[in-house]
């Protein structure tokens, strides 16, 4: 807060909130030269420093940056452990919810020699068309039974589109875990 | 071992000399290519290159056979002559600058005395900047006849650039001919025994290294390229094999540079405290001092931001000319005076 006082305009006051820059005069040339110097110096002294730190790359395929777990990666269907039945029973909840509408299912009914999930119904055929999911996890929330989770993979690319389409099978095996988890407090 | 000043031999050593600096030459820009990219990595945090080959040791050669294997293109507007003539100027001068790096003494070697440089010029220097010279052309050529307006305005910088300090740097060097009283880089060499010329020629030194920067088209001074604004001035519409040949120049014109400032400021092959290794070891003493300054030319480039082009033509005309002129008018006094 040194000399001089705030701008006045006409119906308003600033008041306290003006901040007031006092510049001092430019260098003159020695100075400024002797400035220059000094900062180039310093300047090769900060990229040298770097010379003896590890690098902070993530050598990618081989390190994995470790996912939180929360992450919303690749879809999982899942079975009741104790029985081995499928927890979907074809409700297409999960398709209704999709904003993205890559979710299809074609539920069949249930009968008693061939019993496939544990409720009425299941689904015939349940599948996501990864190309066009946007990893919302509203099919996770829409979902009665949890029978359907957002899992950790995101190394999902492929050669051909409609290779990406997984159907029940591919979302019901175990996935590779290839993916890690990021520990408590990471 | 007195150095013979304009000593030649044999046209057919001189034909296999020749063979060997190039095969030399060619053999060193690959190294420092690598070297600049793996050392910018770590002065940027990161590894650099290091999938091809054990720890990217052969990231130049595939480089190199990528950009040999590309499509030779050419844009419409293009001048079709100029436009393949300009990148052969550019690489041609810089081996030819290289020819007079001194990398040692006359030596006998199965009875023949042989120079190990290309050729003792009596006018070191001045064909240096001959060669300076006429590589800008390349660069001038080269953006011009590529009909973009990117690479006009790049060849443009250049011209202007190459201007204001070429006239510094050969100022600069007007000291050291001075002092040493001879035109012949191995005569300057010889003359430094007892003291290297960077600390009597001390802001000399310094007038050239900056010069040589901005003489090489690299950062601090790489308006030409300039690859934020221009897109990469001269050299935008190149590919394939010509802009390897401008790469190609590139690095080898920072290996000419650090010769000259080795050999001109920092002793060519000659030890500090007196030590005289036998003639064998000089390559390896100059080669050594050459790459202290190779890598001080891509610590630069780590650290510098480029220069606007204002503030890159008062630092030639306003500061590096005067200080340069002073300098050598100075060594003139203090020569006139001693002797």
């Amino acid at each position: 807060m040194s000399g001089g006082s705030p701008i006045k305009v006409d119906g308003w006051n600033p008041g306290e909130d003006v901040i007031e820059v006092t510049r001092t005069p430019p260098p003159g040339p020695a100075r400024s030269a002797w400035r220059t110097f000094v900062e180039t110096l310093r300047g090769l002294g900060t990229t040298f420093g770097r010379f003896h730190e590890t690098p902070t790359t993530v050598q990618y395929p081989e390190e994995k940056t470790p996912v939180y777990p929360r992450f919303r990666g690749r879809h999982k269907l899942h079975r009741f452990e104790d029985t081995g039945l499928e927890k979907c029973v074809g409700c297409s909840l999960c398709a209704a919810a999709c904003p993205a509408d890559c979710i299809r299912v074609v539920a069949a009914e249930n009968d008693d020699e061939h019993r496939v999930s544990a409720g009425e119904r299941y689904a015939a055929v349940y599948e996501i068309n990864l190309s066009r999911c946007i990893f919302c996890g509203y099919c996770e929330i829409a979902c009665p039974f949890d029978a359907i989770t957002m899992g950790h993979e995101y190394e999902l690319s492929d050669y051909d589109r409609t290779d990406l389409i997984f159907t029940k099978e591919m979302l019901l095996a175990e996935p590779l875990e290839r993916a890690p988890l990021r520990n408590e407090g990471e | 071992m007195i150095a013979v000043v304009g000593y030649y031999e044999p046209v057919w050593i001189q034909i296999l000399k020749s063979i060997v600096i190039f095969a030399v030459g060619l053999q060193l820009v690959p190294v420092v290519l690598l070297a600049e990219r793996k050392l910018l990595g770590r002065f940027q945090s990161r590894y650099g290159p290091n999938r091809v080959g054990p720890f990217g040791a052969l990231q130049p050669l595939a480089d190199i056979l990528k950009l040999l294997t590309k499509e030779q293109f050419r844009p419409s507007t293009s001048i079709g002559f100029l436009f393949t003539i300009a990148p052969i100027i550019s690489i041609v001068t810089a081996v030819m600058a290289l020819a007079i790096i001194p990398f040692g003494n006359v030596q006998n070697i199965l009875g023949t005395d042989v120079g190990l440089y290309g050729i003792d010029v009596s006018i070191g220097p001045l064909y240096l900047f001959a060669m300076s010279g006429i590589a800008f052309y390349g660069i001038m050529l080269g953006g011009w006849s590529s009909g973009s307006k990117y690479s006009f305005l790049g060849a443009m910088r250049g011209a202007a650039q190459l201007i204001s300090y070429e006239v510094s740097q050969g100022l600069a060097l007007v000291g050291v001919i001075i002092t040493a009283q001879t035109l012949s880089l191995t005569g300057i060499v010889e003359a430094q025994k007892g003291m290297w010329y960077f600390i009597p020629q001390v802001v000399g030194f310094l007038i050239f290294l900056v010069a040589s920067f901005a003489e090489t088209n690299r950062a601090p001074f790489d308006l030409t390229e300039a690859d934020a604004e221009l897109v990469g001035g001269y050299n935008t519409e190149f590919g394939g094999g010509r802009f390897a040949s401008y790469y190609f120049a590139e690095y080898l014109n920072v290996i000419v540079v650090s010769g000259i400032v080795t050999t001109v400021f920092l002793g060519g092959w000659l030890l500090p405290f007196g030590i005289e290794p036998p003639g064998w070891v000089d390559p390896f003493v100059v080669l050594g001092k050459m790459a202290l300054f190779t890598f001080l030319f891509i610590w630069v480039r780590a650290t510098l931001p480029r220069l606007r082009y204002d503030q890159l033509m008062s630092f030639g005309w306003k500061v590096l000319l005067p200080l340069a002129t002073l300098n050598a008018l100075v060594t003139a006094i203090v020569v006139t005076v001693t002797h």
